[in-house]
C-alpha cells in the first residue's frame, strides 16, 4: 500500500499530516514514511530514529571525449534541455540540466559522450521500532530533483515489500516532481487549506490526480480560517474530505518545536484515527 | 567590429532587454558596414531550463566581439560566453537600443 501525501500549494501541512500519520500508524503497524521532497526534505525534523544506512546518489550524464567527435552537432540538436552545446569545435556538457534520458550518447555516431556517474544527493535510511524513515536530499546546485525521486522510489521498492504501510511526503506544486512522486502510489491524500489560494491551488492538484487516475482525498488543515468554499467545492466534485486539522496556536508551537501534534492534541489523534480505517480498508483492496 | 544587444524590438529605438538567456531579441550591429540585423529569441519562453546556454550558443553563431546587455547573463550562460571570448557589458536594461550604444561608446557601461 503506497500513500502519497501531496499539495498544490506549498505550506499547507503535507509534512505535519506525513510524520503524524507514519507515527501514529506505526503505533500498530509497520510504516516507512519518505520524504520525496529532495529540494528542501523537512520530515526528519520530526522523526527521531536511528541511522540504518546512507547511501551517495548518482545520475548518469554525458561527458565529451574529443578525439573521435565528428563535431556533426547531433547531440546538441537531440537534446531537449540544452545540456548540451556545441561551441564551434567544442562541446559542453551541462550536468545540471541533463535530465539521463542518454538521447546524446546514444545517438553519437562517434561514440563520443560516454554516460558517466555524477553525484546529486544522499538517501538516508533511519528507523525507530515499526517506523522506517526514508530521506533522499539533492545536492547543493543540483536542479533535477526526478532522477533522485526515481531513485528513492527504487530502494522502498526494494527494502519494503506490501506489508508495510508506505507513506510518501511528496513535493509541493503540479509539475515533474509531484508526478514522479505519486505516479505510483495507490491512494493520494491531497493537504488544502481553506483560503483562496489553498483552494485555487487544490483544483489544480485535483485536475492532476484525475489525469493520473488516481483515487484521492482531502484533508483540510488550519481549519475554521478562510472560508468555506474549498467544503462548498470538495462536495460539488463529490471529493471525500478524509479529515479536518483545526487551526490553532498550540499546533503551531508544537510544530515550531518540531514536535508530533496527534500525541498532545486528542482532536488530531481523533481526525487520524478516521484516516487509519480508511487506510486499512484501502490495504485490503491492494492486498488482497 | 559586431556589437550584440539583448533587446524587446528590432532597430534603434527599441528597449532593452534586461534579460539574457531569455531576451526576446538580439540585435547585432556590424559598425564596419554599418549594418543593423536581428535574431528572434522568443521560443526561450519555453524552455523551463537551459534557455541561457541555449541563447550563449546561439549568440556565438553571429560571433559578436562585443556583448551589451541589462542583468548580466547567469552561470550557465556565463561560462559559455567565456569560451566565445566576447567581452560583456551591463547595465544597460533601461535604455533603449540606440542609447544603450551611445553609453557603450561613451564607456559608462559596466564590463564584466
Amino acid at each position: 500500500m503506497k500513500i502519497a501525501i501531496a499539495s498544490g500549494k506549498g505550506g499547507t501541512g503535507k509534512t505535519t499530516l506525513s510524520t503524524n500519520l507514519a507515527s501514529f500508524l506505526a503505533e500498530e503497524h509497520e510504516v516507512v514514511l519518505t520524504d520525496l521532497d529532495v529540494e528542501e526534505p523537512n520530515s526528519g525534523l520530526f522523526i527521531e530514529a536511528d541511522l540504518v544506512r546512507e547511501k551517495d546518489k548518482f545520475k548518469m550524464v554525458p561527458e565529451w571525449s574529443a578525439d573521435e567527435c565528428i563535431l556533426c552537432g547531433n547531440c546538441q540538436k537531440v537534446c531537449n534541455f540544452h545540456a548540451v552545446i556545441q561551441l564551434g569545435e567544442m562541446i559542453m556538457v551541462f550536468p545540471e540540466l541533463c535530465h539521463g534520458c542518454y538521447a546524446c550518447s546514444e545517438l553519437c555516431p562517434t561514440s563520443s559522450l560516454p554516460m558517466i556517474p555524477k553525484k546529486m544527493g544522499v538517501l538516508k535510511h533511519f528507523r525507530n521500532g515499526n517506523l522506517n524513515f526514508v530521506e533522499s536530499r539533492l545536492d547543493i546546485g543540483e536542479e533535477q530533483a526526478v532522477p533522485l525521486i526515481k531513485q528513492t522510489h527504487k530502494y522502498i521498492d526494494q527494502q519494503f515489500d506490501d506489508n508495510f504501510i508506505r507513506i510518501f511526503d511528496s513535493p509541493p506544486g503540479t509539475s515533474c516532481p509531484v508526478i514522479e512522486a505519486t505516479k505510483d502510489a495507490d491512494y493520494i491524500i491531497l493537504v488544502t487549506e481553506p483560503t483562496p489560494f489553498g483552494l485555487h491551488d487544490l483544483k489544480l492538484a485535483v485536475e492532476t490526480m484525475k489525469e493520473l487516475k488516481k483515487e484521492f482525498g482531502v484533508v483540510i488543515n488550519r481549519f475554521g480560517i478562510g472560508n468555506d468554499d474549498v467544503l462548498a467545492y470538495c462536495n460539488e466534485e463529490q471529493i471525500k474530505v478524509l479529515a479536518k486539522i483545526p487551526n490553532s496556536r498550540r499546533i503551531a508551537e508544537l510544530y515550531s518545536q518540531g514536535r508530533l501534534i496527534y500525541k498532545e492534541i486528542p482532536e488530531v489523534r481523533a481526525e487520524l484515527e478516521k484516516m487509519k480505517d480508511l487506510i486499512m480498508g484501502k490495504m485490503k483492496e491492494v492486498v488482497k | 567590429m559586431k556589437i550584440a544587444f539583448t533587446t524587446k524590438g528590432t532597430n534603434w529605438s527599441s528597449a532593452m532587454d534586461p534579460r539574457f538567456g531569455r531576451t526576446e531579441y538580439f540585435l547585432i550591429y556590424d559598425d564596419e558596414k554599418d549594418e543593423l540585423s536581428h535574431y528572434d529569441n522568443r521560443d526561450s519562453a519555453n524552455d523551463a531550463h537551459g534557455a541561457g546556454p541555449k541563447t550563449a550558443q546561439k549568440l556565438f553563431e553571429f560571433s559578436p566581439n562585443i556583448l551589451i546587455t541589462g542583468n548580466g547573463p547567469g552561470g550557465n550562460a556565463a561560462t559559455v560566453l567565456e569560451k566565445t571570448g566576447v567581452k560583456i557589458f551591463i547595465g544597460a536594461g533601461e535604455m533603449t537600443v540606440k542609447e544603450a550604444y551611445e553609453a557603450f561608446k561613451g564607456d559608462t557601461l559596466k564590463k564584466l
